[in-house]
């Protein structure tokens, strides 16, 4: 948003955006080391009031970290952050006041129902008895949770469980909301249900601090995006701005039998802006085009006539998974130990 | 709302909720419960067949005993269950409330407290149906239940700082017996200690458990001209040496884990 003026390029790497008066989370400088490790190496960042952050990253790129210093869970070896205009860790007890927070892992108590675990939380927050059960009620409510308020949460399921934490950090009705991988372990509907809730949340006025390792997820959600690696910021930007950096659009065409495909690119050639990218095993040709869907619709008219069966024709815009592998070279999943294949030249990333 | 007066009401609040836990898992109870009797009834007729203590029945010098040796072993649940709540991220849930610092160390010790009050009234009646008796007045033998309960008390903060440092309740649970049997044997908890070997005898006199066992079997009226204690200091003030060593343990352990939580996160 404050970003909007730069170009892409400043985008990438240069320092955060200009510090608003509004910025409900602000971060500058945030060093934190365990042994040899260092888990962040001078994090900035900032949180305009009311909007959704995803902070994005591959395993153990320094999600988890940042996220603990800034709910008064771990101090910084270095660096200043703020909540809600307070410092946590000279004012930590009234940042808690303004903030929930949802872990990486369920932090529920097994052994208490639904409704108790919300109770003791709204009861640890000061609501008074008859407030905190009221809200319990409320909460279990909404998460669609009623009919298991009753049962201990330890016959509950992995995302009624994840749904229940995330009920308890929202007790106090939280100015600021962190969540660590909310969706990591549900399954596809719960995911889309827990994507319903956090957008409601956010359409409410709540900034939302997010970690995802899911691009899809953060491009959903968040109105702006920082992407973290080995500690370091190496992205920020809104969704749209990141894409941009990996370059523009493309067309693709599937087609059943990959001895046409020369013939194909002969014909595309003038639509392409650069070299088509033609994946024989794949039997896909790929070409980096501008403009919109009459481009398409051109192709295909170029296409009549030709031997081309086609299964898949497509005007595609590069994810975020494209821009994680141009930004870092490296794929974001743990399968990602090709980790030192050289940085592709942006836009022919895959 | 007064600083202190939220610490009480968050303690109280993790109070209720540890001993909701020990509703609804039945092997605390029965840690609680059935091993306590279990216990008092092994060594009243396995060891009271054998240990002839003359001017006292087996019964009345075993209690005192059995009381002590099961509370100290139940200041080991403070220990593992804390380590359990940091192994299950309760403590940073915990951690990120506007909660006092000290609620959830309080809410652990004082819920465990009430467990060991449950372990000795279970113990008392079964004592009472094999032969213990009080034969002191029923103030006495209260500041007797009372001074236990201290001493126990007092070893939970202890254990509290142990489950936060070591974080894993097995390993908790494990390694405190290897401390925790020795200190509840090499005592006068189950024979008299008048014969043996030196280093040992030396050991059990100034042992804090074999003190307060001492000053609740004087408390109970559950002595004998026969077991006429040691006359190191320790045993001869026994109810002021227990006082002693709770005090140290709790001046001790209660700011050192209040310390350790503040800055204790879960992984
Ligand atoms: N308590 C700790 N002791 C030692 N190293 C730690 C500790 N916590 C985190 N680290 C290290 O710090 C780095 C950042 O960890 P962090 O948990 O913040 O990553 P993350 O982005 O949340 O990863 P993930 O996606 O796996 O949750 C990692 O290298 C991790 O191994
Ligand atoms: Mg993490």
């Amino acid at each position: 948003m404050h970003a909007i003026g730069k170009s892409v390029r400043e985008l990438s790497v240069g320092p955060p955006t200009v510090r608003s008066m509004t910025d409900a989370i602000v971060v500058e400088g945030l060093v934190k080391r365990y042994g040899a490790t260092t888990a962040l190496d001078g994090v900035d960042l900032t949180v305009a009031e009311g909007s959704v952050l995803g902070l994005l990253g591959p395993n153990g790129a320094g999600k988890t970290t940042v996220v603990r210093i800034l709910t008064t869970l771990l101090v910084a070896d270095a660096g200043r952050a703020e909540v809600v205009g307070l410092d946590v860790q000279q004012d930590a007890d009234r940042v808690r006041a303004a903030i929930g927070l949802t872990g990486q892992y369920a932090a529920v108590d097994e052994y208490l129902t639904g409704s108790e675990n919300l109770e003791m939380v709204g009861r640890l927050y000061h609501l008074g008895k008859a407030e905190a059960r009221r809200r319990a009620g409320e909460l279990l409510e909404r998460f669609d949770l009623a009919d298991a308020a009753n049962r201990p949460a330890k016959t509950y399921s992995g995302g009624m469980r994840r749904r229940l934490d995330i009920a308890a950090s929202l007790i106090n009705r939280p100015r600021v909301l962190f969540l660590d991988e909310p969706t990591t372990g549900l399954d596809p509907r719960s995911r889309l249900a827990m994507w319903e809730f956090i957008a409601d949340l956010a359409d409410g006025g709540t900034t939302i601090l997010l970690t995802t390792q899911y691009l899809e997820e953060a491009d959903r959600l968040a109105d702006r995006m920082v992407v973290i690696d080995h500690g370091r910021v190496i992205a920020r930007g809104t969704g749209d701005e990141l894409k941009a950096q990996v370059g523009g659009q493309r067309l693709e065409f599937t087609v059943t039998n990959a001895a046409v495909l020369p013939d194909m690119v002969q014909r595309l050639r003038p639509l392409a802006t650069d070299e088509p990218h033609v994946d024989e095993p794949g039997r896909r040709v790929s070409l980096p085009v501008s403009g919109g869907a009459e481009v398409l619709a051109e192709a295909l008219r170029r296409l009549d006539g030709s031997a081309a069966e086609i299964v898949d024709a497509g005007l595609r815009r590069p994810d975020l998974d494209d821009v994680f592998l141009a930004l870092t070279g490296r794929v974001t999943e743990e399968t990602g130990e090709a980790g030192d294949e050289p940085v592709t030249a942006v836009g022919s990333a895959r | 709302m007064s600083a202190l007066g939220a610490a009480v009401e968050d303690g109280l609040t993790i109070t209720r909720r540890n001993l909701v836990k020990v509703r609804r898992v039945p092997e605390l109870i029965v840690f609680a419960t059935l091993s306590p009797i279990m216990f008092v009834l092994l060594f009243r007729y396995v060891f009271g067949s054998a240990i002839p203590i003359e001017g006292i029945s087996y019964a009345e010098f075993l209690l005192p005993g059995i009381f002590a040796q099961t509370i100290v072993f139940g200041s080991t649940i403070t220990g593992a269950s804390l380590a359990e709540d940091l192994q299950k991220g309760l403590i940073d849930r915990f951690r990120s409330l506007p909660m006092a610092s000290s609620a959830v160390l309080v809410g652990r010790t004082v819920a465990d407290l009430a467990l060991n009050a449950l372990s000795i009234v279970v113990m008392g009646v079964t004592g009472l149906v094999v032969g213990w008796r009080i034969r002191s007045s029923i103030g006495e033998a209260l500041a007797g239940f009372a001074l236990l309960l201290l001493l126990a008390y007092a070893m939970s903060w202890l254990m509290a700082t142990v489950g936060l440092l070591v974080r894993a309740p097995e390993v908790v649970q494990q390694a405190s017996f290897i401390v925790i049997f020795p200190l509840t044997f090499i005592a006068n908890t189950f024979v008299p200690t008048n014969n043996f070997p030196a280093v040992l005898r030396w050991i059990a006199d100034w042992n804090p458990v074999s003190a307060v066992v001492q000053a609740a079997r004087e408390l109970f009226g559950n002595t004998a001209p026969v077991l006429e204690a040691s006359d190191v200091w320790s045993l001869q003030h026994p109810v002021l040496y227990t006082l002693l060593w709770s005090g140290v343990l709790l001046a001790v352990f209660i700011p050192l884990s209040v310390r350790i939580y503040r800055r204790t996160a879960s992984r």
